[in-house]
């Protein structure tokens, strides 16, 4: 099956601190995979790097087997960065706010009668098509973070990566992003999730990364024991003595 | 009929004021060519200059315009030393200020404020040391940039103004969408491939031209106003960014054109008079939409507001309206 994302011994730092030291993870066409991690472990930074967002020191990167540097075709890409507590200073519409996402497919020119209809369906997708016209500012954090996947949505992405979709959304919206991937995945889309905690969405797991210290902990596959909440290890733990205990042919 | 320029006593040039008769008030100021300059230059102006000043807002660098205005002081003194337009070399020089701001904060290397601090004063020094190196400069030539000199535009200035005006109207408007997004979330606008370092840089260069157009009519220390206030006064009432962005330019019109009316009328400088309608209007924005803002709010506590909802009936389910209050993890 055809690889979406895939890194090798990527390290990256930040501010001059090594915050990933050498992570390798694949994630290919109709696969959920959740990367789990305390606080500092790295999730974030791997997806951030994994879109461009922080540049990686060594090893490889690619989308859709393409080296990212070389990456242009952003529109298969659905993004939902962590939700920004702060909010904009001017008003914009939920509708306003998802637009954003058909520039990958638009560029610098103005949007058609097909980019509305694209956000009007990724509004739906959402259950927030009845809200268009509101102001983002009114929302609940559950619904803004659905704001957050329409946008993502607008292109029926191949590959969407989420961080932290789950943070602060109550339960009714939870279960809508977990119907969400499911759909996604049925037309063979990829997803990687940064979580915290699995929710509703552990039904969909395929594997469950878990990092610690900037490395790969261990993988867990679907089926097996998925860690329901993780323990959170202080950073100055001593590293695991032991590699990634499972070496599937993929790594 | 004499009018006095404006000037911080401004005191009348020995004028009496004009009868105040309803069809004469109306018409009379139409007659004077430097009047009519004057009512395009603020027309212009007070549509153009919250174009730029909604992005700036949106990206809290509302005093971005003020740090422009330091510069361009340096730029019209340059003017003045090469004997060449200021308000072209006013263009050029806050133009190279504005990218070189926007490269120090996109660099990450300096705070944005620190950086911003630095362009004040050194614009300030450099307009003030450079004009007095001018042959026959002096600082009260740099007067009427400072503080707006609308009834002394000349026709040259109506072209400058005018084609700036055009070139921050089409980026400003022909690019808003892609602004909005850079603005609103750089980061994901950066996975959408949009060229976010090219747009940020545009978007500096057009808030240096707006700068430009506006000094002559409300001064390079007051620029910013113009730039700020209507988007901020608008955004009481409007729900919508397009909606803010119409509203930001009527208002902008509404107190640009007024304004310098009322200082034909009143005698008075018309920079400061724009800038504290505007102010006027902001305040009066604010108090009328409150108790609107204030059921709005109400509104947006019920789960799903079911249509033709009584105004104002009692959440049943309170569910936090504020965003900031939901971004702990909710286990």
């Amino acid at each position: 099956m055809e690889s979406v994302i895939s890194l090798e011994g990527v390290t990256a730092e930040l501010g001059g601190h090594p915050v990933l030291r050498g992570i390798d993870l694949v994630v290919r066409a109709g696969e959920v995979v959740a990367l789990l991690g305390a606080n500092g472990s790295g999730k974030s930074t791997t997806v951030r790097a994994a879109v461009g967002r922080v540049p990686i020191t060594a090893g490889r990167l690619e989308l859709f087997g393409t080296p990212l540097s070389r990456f242009r075709d952003w529109r298969r890409v659905g993004y939902v960065p962590q939700r920004s507590t702060a909010a904009g200073g001017v008003p914009a519409t939920v509708r306003e706010v998802v637009a954003a996402g058909r520039l990958a497919r638009r560029g610098l020119l103005p949007l058609r009668r097909g980019d509305h209809e694209a956000v009007h369906r990724a509004l739906e997708t959402v259950g927030l098509a009845d809200r268009a016209r509101e102001p983002v500012a009114t929302l609940s954090g559950g619904q803004h973070q659905r704001v957050l996947i329409a946008r993502a949505l607008t292109n029926d992405p191949d590959l969407l990566i989420m961080d932290e979709p789950l943070a602060g959304v109550d339960l009714a919206s939870q279960d809508v992003l977990a119907e969400t991937v499911r759909t996604l995945v049925g037309r063979g889309a990829a997803v990687l999730l940064v979580l915290h905690e699995l929710g509703p969405m552990e039904p969909l797991i395929d594997r469950a990364v878990i990092l610690s210290g900037g490395r790969v902990e261990r993988i867990v596959e679907h089926g097996d024991h998925l860690p329901d909440t993780h323990a959170c290890h202080p950073e100055d733990a001593p590293e695991p003595s032991a590699e990634p205990r499972l070496h599937s042919g993929i790594l | 009929m004499s009018f006095a320029l404006p000037s911080l006593s401004g005191s009348p040039v020995g004028a009496a004021l004009p009868p105040v008769d309803g069809q004469a008030l109306a018409l009379e100021f139409l007659n004077y060519a430097f009047m009519q300059r004057a009512l395009i230059a603020a027309l212009v102006i007070g549509v153009t200059a919250p174009v730029v000043g909604i992005y700036l807002v949106q990206r809290r660098q509302a005093l971005m315009g003020d740090g422009i205005g330091h510069v361009a002081l340096t730029g019209v003194a340059l003017g003045f030393l090469f004997n060449t337009s200021p308000v072209w070399m006013a263009v050029l020089v806050s133009a190279i200020g504005a990218v070189g701001m926007e490269l120090l904060r996109l660099s990450g290397k300096a705070r944005g404020d620190i950086a911003l601090a630095m362009l004040f004063y050194g614009g300030m020094a450099g307009g003030v040391m450079i004009i007095n190196l001018a042959p026959g400069g002096s600082t009260a030539g740099l007067t009427s940039y400072l503080w707006g000199s609308v009834t002394t535009v000349s026709a040259s200035d109506i072209t400058a103004i005018v084609i700036l005006a055009a070139f921050v109207l089409l980026v400003g408007l022909g690019l808003r969408r892609q602004l909005f997004s850079v603005c609103q979330d750089e980061e994901f606008a950066r996975v959408t491939g949009l060229p976010v370092r090219a747009l940020n840089l545009l978007l500096a260069v057009t808030a240096a031209a707006t700068v430009t157009v506006a000094m002559r009519v409300v001064g390079l220390l007051l620029v910013s106003a113009l730039m700020v206030i209507p988007v901020v006064a608008a955004q009481q009432a409007t729900r919508s960014y397009a909606g803010t962005l119409a509203a930001a330019c009527g208002f902008g019109v509404l107190v640009s054109v007024s304004g310098t009316v009322a200082s034909y009328y009143a005698d008075v400088p018309p920079g400061a008079t724009i800038v504290l309608i505007a102010l006027g209007l902001f305040a009066l924005a604010a108090a009328l939409t409150r108790p609107i803002a204030r059921r709005r709010a109400r509104r947006a506590e019920l789960p799903v507001p079911p249509p033709g909802t009584p105004v104002g009936e009692r959440a049943t389910v309170p569910a936090p309206a504020d965003p900031d209050r939901s971004s702990v993890p909710s286990r």
